[in-house]
């Protein structure tokens, strides 16, 4: 671990970040996961100059057409361009898999520094919420949540984010215990840093590379609960594209138009286990143990 | 142990009380007046202030919350709005559904995640091991219900093998309640038993490298004896406690697969519920998965305890 900031001094030749990037790229698993994300962050940023059609264009005279030259992965009930809005459908998906975890990076880091920092009453307060959330099955108080503020992506996120918040609250707290009995934290405290200092300038870069593991395997979880939350129309609204909705609308026309669940479920699939991949890879790149 | 219980089932009493908390501030999210949602189409002032006054509506928050935990202690979670019953009743009729699903689900779990996490650990290193780990990512990466919903176009309509969806139980017929089950009892512990498999992968690798397995190596026993009865049986114990853990997300993928293949339990109980603005039952299930949860937590930290001599002390 670098020893830095406090000091002055730079002790390690290479800085932490690219010594775990270099060990990263090692990962042939990891790589292709963030190859893979990259062209679904390319297909979502460029999507309207990618997609071939409109995603919400009706169309009568293409309805439920198989795969075909005209419509790679063919069409829906209504006619609409089944490749046009998958390509779509990433923007939610992405969406809302790194804004929901933001949203719990935001809240469940600073109160977990709270937390661990603090301790006594403080953390003993916190530890029982943070308990009593994780008790709550995490898909059924995410649709408990969406439900009551009404279902829209914005909301699904909302809901996503909350319920992922105690994960990061406990990590963190966890953490920062780890952390705090050590010598340079100490030095800090000695040095009369205040508190919050000591917790953001000296604590959190710390703790980061499990907070870096966690976020990466939670974004794949929040894009599988955005898509089941779609897919029980708690998610994006229609006709907006949204993987989940796509393959509940697929259900029904499982025995005409097999091809409609197809491509929404395997895009999940790809870009979740992409996520999982470079969280794998992330973990064993960022162990202490492996140095 | 006795010391060790008490202190454990006093920690249950904040948690609790803090998930009554949340499940009673659901509510509170709700936009506008709960009044109206409650009345739905009904507009008349006079039906709004009879409701207010039916669930303490004008009544302060707090005053409403201690009437919702005494209701809650009597064993009244109140009364569904849609289908006009009490909600115990609802759940008590729809719980056994979803815990004859979850069952199923842990015991394919197990059969897959167990077998295929010694086998991983045994083969380390080896183009098994690796197809194995594929196979778990695979399984932690695909959503249930998209699995659902090939697994119905492959069995039910390509196939006809399987029925497409709906339930029959196991005391009416047996065979048929097997095969309305099996598929999504499968999905559903689909990524329960990629779960296991890493868990038991770990500790059977830990297992492995102790003093006592390499004892029993030294003793001369056969390679076969010593995974299954030296290693696994040690392996086992944090897996098993580690599995209990991992119920709550069963529950949650309940929730979807009972949804794909139209199956009337726990999980299609909340989201007809949420569809149709029934509250009481959204609230009702929430609390009662959660105390589950709970408990199956606190089962899991004793027989943990129970079954390891070192921390029975």
């Amino acid at each position: 671990m670098a020893v830095s900031g406090t000091f002055g001094l730079e002790l390690a030749e290479e800085s932490p970040g690219a010594r775990a990037w270099r060990r990263l790229v090692k990962r042939r698993g990891a790589v292709l996961g963030l190859g893979i994300i990259f062209v679904f962050v390319i297909v979502a940023v460029f999507a309207p100059l990618i997609a071939p059609y409109d995603p919400v264009q009706q169309s009568w005279s293409t309805i439920r057409k198989p795969p075909s030259l005209q419509h790679w992965f063919g069409t829906d009930e209504s006619g609409r361009d089944l490749f046009s809005r998958v390509i779509f459908g990433a923007r939610a998906s992405l969406l809302a898999g790194v804004v929901s975890i933001s949203i719990a990076l935001g809240l469940g880091v600073p109160i977990g520094l709270l937390a661990g920092y603090a301790g006594k009453w403080t953390d003993a307060l916190i530890s029982r919420i943070t308990d009593a959330m994780l008790a709550c099955p995490f898909l059924i108080l995410a649709i408990a949540l969406a439900a009551f503020l009404g279902p829209s992506l914005e909301n699904a996120m909302i809901a996503i984010g909350v319920t992922a918040t105690p994960i990061f609250i406990r990590l963190t707290r966890g953490q920062v215990l780890a952390v705090k009995v050590e010598d340079y934290v100490e030095a800090a405290r000695a040095v009369g840093n205040p508190p919050t200092r000591v917790a953001y300038k000296h604590i959190l870069p710390n703790i980061l590379p499990a907070l870096i593991v966690q976020a990466t395997i939670s974004v794949a979880t929040a894009i599988i609960a955005e898509a089941s939350l779609s897919f029980l129309g708690l998610g994006q609204q229609p006709p907006a594209p949204s993987w989940g909705s796509m393959l509940n609308t697929a259900q029904r026309f499982l025995t005409n138009a097999p091809w409609m669940a197809i491509w929404p479920g395997l895009a999940i699939f790809l870009i979740v286990l992409s996520f999982n991949m470079v969280g794998d890879g992330l973990r064993d790149a960022l162990d202490p143990k492996e140095r | 142990m006795l010391l060790f219980l008490g202190k454990r089932l006093l920690q249950l009493v904040p948690t609790l009380f803090f998930v009554s908390l949340i499940i009673f501030s659901l509510q509170q999210l709700l936009p506008g007046d709960p009044a109206l949602a409650m009345a739905g189409e009904e507009r008349d002032p006079a039906v709004l202030e009879q409701i207010r006054r039916q669930y303490r509506l004008d009544q302060p928050l707090y005053v409403q919350y201690v009437y919702w935990v005494g209701g809650v202690l009597s064993g009244n979670l109140g009364e569904s709005m849609r289908l006009k019953e009490p909600v115990l009743t609802l759940i008590a009729q729809k719980f056994p559904v979803t815990l004859q699903l979850a069952l199923m689900a842990i015991v394919i779990s197990l059969l897959i995640g167990v077998s295929a996490g010694v086998i991983s650990a045994v083969k380390k290193d080896t183009p098994v091991d690796y197809a194995v780990n594929l196979v778990a990512l695979w399984g932690i990466s695909t959503p249930n219900f998209w699995l659902g919903i090939m697994l119905i176009f492959l069995f039910a309509v390509y196939l006809g093998w399987l029925p497409a969806s709906g339930y029959v139980g196991p005391l009416e017929d047996f065979w048929l309640s097997l095969k309305t089950t099996i598929l999504p009892a499968f999905v559903l512990g689909n990524s329960f038993a990629a779960v296991l498999m890493r868990h038991t992968r770990s500790a059977m690798l830990q297992a492995m490298s102790s003093d006592y397995v390499r004892t029993a190596r030294a003793k001369g026993l056969a390679e076969r004896k010593v995974v299954l009865k030296h290693a696994m049986r040690n392996a086992l114990t944090p897996v098993v406690t580690l599995g209990a853990l991992e119920l709550g997300t069963l529950l949650s993928g309940a929730v979807l697969t009972e949804q794909v293949f139209s199956i009337p339990g726990f999980g299609k109980l909340i989201v007809d519920s949420v569809f149709n603005r029934d509250y009481a039952v959204v609230q009702g299930v929430t609390l009662v998965t959660a105390s589950t949860y709970i408990l199956l937590n606190l089962l899991a930290d004793i027989a943990y305890v129970f079954i390891n001599p070192r921390l029975r002390s």
